[in-house]
């Protein structure tokens, strides 16, 4: 295992699995709290389009599609507090227009869908200094709002017509919570790929709430599940040779599997303090 | 002048282009005790969302504290507890932090708790009977708990004004009266409450005033002795100061 500390692309790689697996759940969480566990989806797929219109362009595909998902974000929050549209509706469109979108660009681009591939499934031995800059720049915004804001980020995604009557800017932290889904999601694209970065958000909150009570153990466990899942997945894979972004996931949800035994059966077992009550 | 805690003034909404309240006037002095009542439709619930700035106002004027709706800052002075529990969101959250989060008007933007606000967070779940359910998952809690927590979240923020939307929808008799020995308990501080309800059961001994709405319009603002309330046989002539409750904080169960 120390031999793979020796190469370059894998060190700049267990690196950017760190900051990945930290900062995908650490908004992730956030998601999961207001039910938009799909946004990371949607998101991934409009930030194909971004990635689209980076090779036609010309231009760095992860700045294109950080501006391009970032956009996305704003408009699907707009779209969910203003527009007529139900929630999963206007996620769908954002699918459906996202992987369009995004090959028909590649396609202008003079390049088939095959361009895209990199993207799609991750491609974390590519990665390079210039990238770690911003993978780790970028992720670490993320780590830093959503632990630094995360009582009114909290506030926001329990329960929002209650903050909004608290005072707290629902609007504005609705439309940064989305922004820095997109963002995580850019900063995932190169070591899980857009077609499972959603996974890497919502999973290892699926994984830790099997056996936490609280929303603060929920956040915290999560990154570490996160954190485990994104090194530990890409060190595997270099072992048996697979790709790493699907291994991460399915260690993220082997992870789940056994929360979800293991809280299942400290559930059976707890006592019964408090006796069943009408109100 | 003293100030009222709510002054509502010739209100207009509409929802979906429908007109839902058509010029209401409600006052809430403070100290007083108003109950907000009528049949489902006639605008209740679109008076006090509105009051709280969750409905646009089509015309017509909402202060609270004697400042207009629009410029209101003081938000933590002001306490809402919602009508359907909404409590529980898509990760587990213990009732303290739930409730803690009742004490974000005075950090809006930014900012982690303080020892104050623990303070206040712990006092609030005592006051509610809550206090052995602390750490407890709110999902793990009957609705009438839930409740109860959403009830000290208001409390939290050390409200002179409580809004309260239905918050005995679906809650046994026995509990109710729980809950109007807790709400007795607030009056009897000086805390102003406004409550939506359908009917006023055990409550109806602290109601300084009833106002009744009937498709849009109050139709009635006054004593709740006028009203004819074919399920309550015995009207119980309050003096206005509730015993204080005393076993309230120590056993909230009663079965």
């Amino acid at each position: 295992m120390i031999e793979l500390l020796g190469y370059d692309f894998m060190r700049r790689a267990l690196i950017a699995a760190v900051f990945t697996g930290l900062a995908a759940p650490a908004i992730g969480t956030f998601l999961v709290q207001r039910r938009l566990a799909l946004l990371g989806d949607g998101l991934g797929h409009v930030a194909l389009t971004g990635v689209a219109l980076g090779l036609l362009t010309g231009v760095a595909p992860i700045l294109t599609a950080v501006v391009v998902a970032g956009l996305g974000a704003v408009l699907i929050e707009l779209l969910r507090m203003y527009g007529r549209t139900s929630a999963d509706v206007a996620l769908a469109m954002l699918f459906y227009g996202g992987i369009a979108g995004g090959v028909l660009l590649t396609n202008l681009a003079d390049e088939s869908a095959n361009s895209l591939n990199s993207y799609l499934f991750g491609a974390i031995t590519t990665v390079s200094d210039g990238d770690l800059v911003l993978v780790g720049a970028l992720g670490v915004l993320v780590v830093v709002l959503s632990i630094g804001l995360s009582p009114q980020l909290f506030a926001v995604c329990q329960d929002e017509e209650h903050a909004k009557v608290s005072g707290v800017p629902v609007r504005l932290y609705s439309i940064l919570i989305a922004v820095l889904a997109a963002v995580t999601i850019t900063v995932a694209m190169r070591t899980v790929g857009l077609l499972l970065v959603s996974a890497l958000m919502v999973v290892p909150v699926a994984a830790s709430q099997q056996v936490t009570r609280s929303f603060r153990a929920t956040h915290l466990a999560a990154m570490v599940v996160g954190l485990f899942a994104a090194v530990g997945g890409l060190v595997t894979s270099y072992e048996i040779e697979t790709q790493p972004g699907p291994t991460i996931v399915l260690i993220a949800l082997v992870i789940f599997g056994v929360a979800s035994l293991v809280g299942a059966a400290a559930r059976r077992r707890r006592p019964r303090r408090h006796p069943v009550d009408s109100a | 002048m003293t100030l009222l805690p709510l002054s509502v003034r010739d209100l207009t909404v509409s929802l979906d282009g429908r007109p839902v309240l058509r010029g209401v006037d409600l006052d809430v002095a403070a100290g007083e005790f108003v109950a907000l009542l009528g049949s489902n439709g006639s605008g209740k619930s679109t008076l006090v969302r509105a009051a709280v700035g969750l409905t646009p106002i089509d015309a017509g004027r909402v202060e609270l504290f004697g400042t207009a709706l629009d410029r209101f800052r003081d938000r933590q002075r002001l306490g809402y507890v919602p009508q359907r529990t909404r409590a529980v969101a898509g990760v587990p959250a213990t009732v303290r932090e739930v409730v803690m989060s009742g004490r974000l008007a005075r950090r809006r933007f930014a900012g982690w708790r303080t020892k104050a606000d623990l303070v206040a967070v712990d006092a609030a779940i005592d006051r509610v009977g809550l206090s052995d359910r602390t750490r407890s998952s709110v999902s793990e809690m009957s609705g009438g708990q839930q409740q109860r927590a959403l009830i000290a979240r208001a409390l939290a923020s050390e409200a002179e004004l409580l809004i309260m939307d239905e918050p005995t929808a679906g809650v046994d008799h026995d509990n109710q009266e729980t809950l109007s020995e807790l709400l007795g308990s607030l009056v009897h501080d000086g805390t102003s409450v406004l409550l939506v309800a359908h009917e006023l059961g055990p409550l109806r001994p602290l109601i300084d005033r009833a106002v009744v709405l009937a498709d849009g319009a109050v139709v009635h603002d006054g004593p709740c002795d006028d009203i004819l309330d074919a399920q309550h046989v015995h009207v119980h002539r309050h003096d206005g100061s509730p015993d204080q409750p005393d076993g309230f904080s120590g056993n909230p169960m009663k079965v």
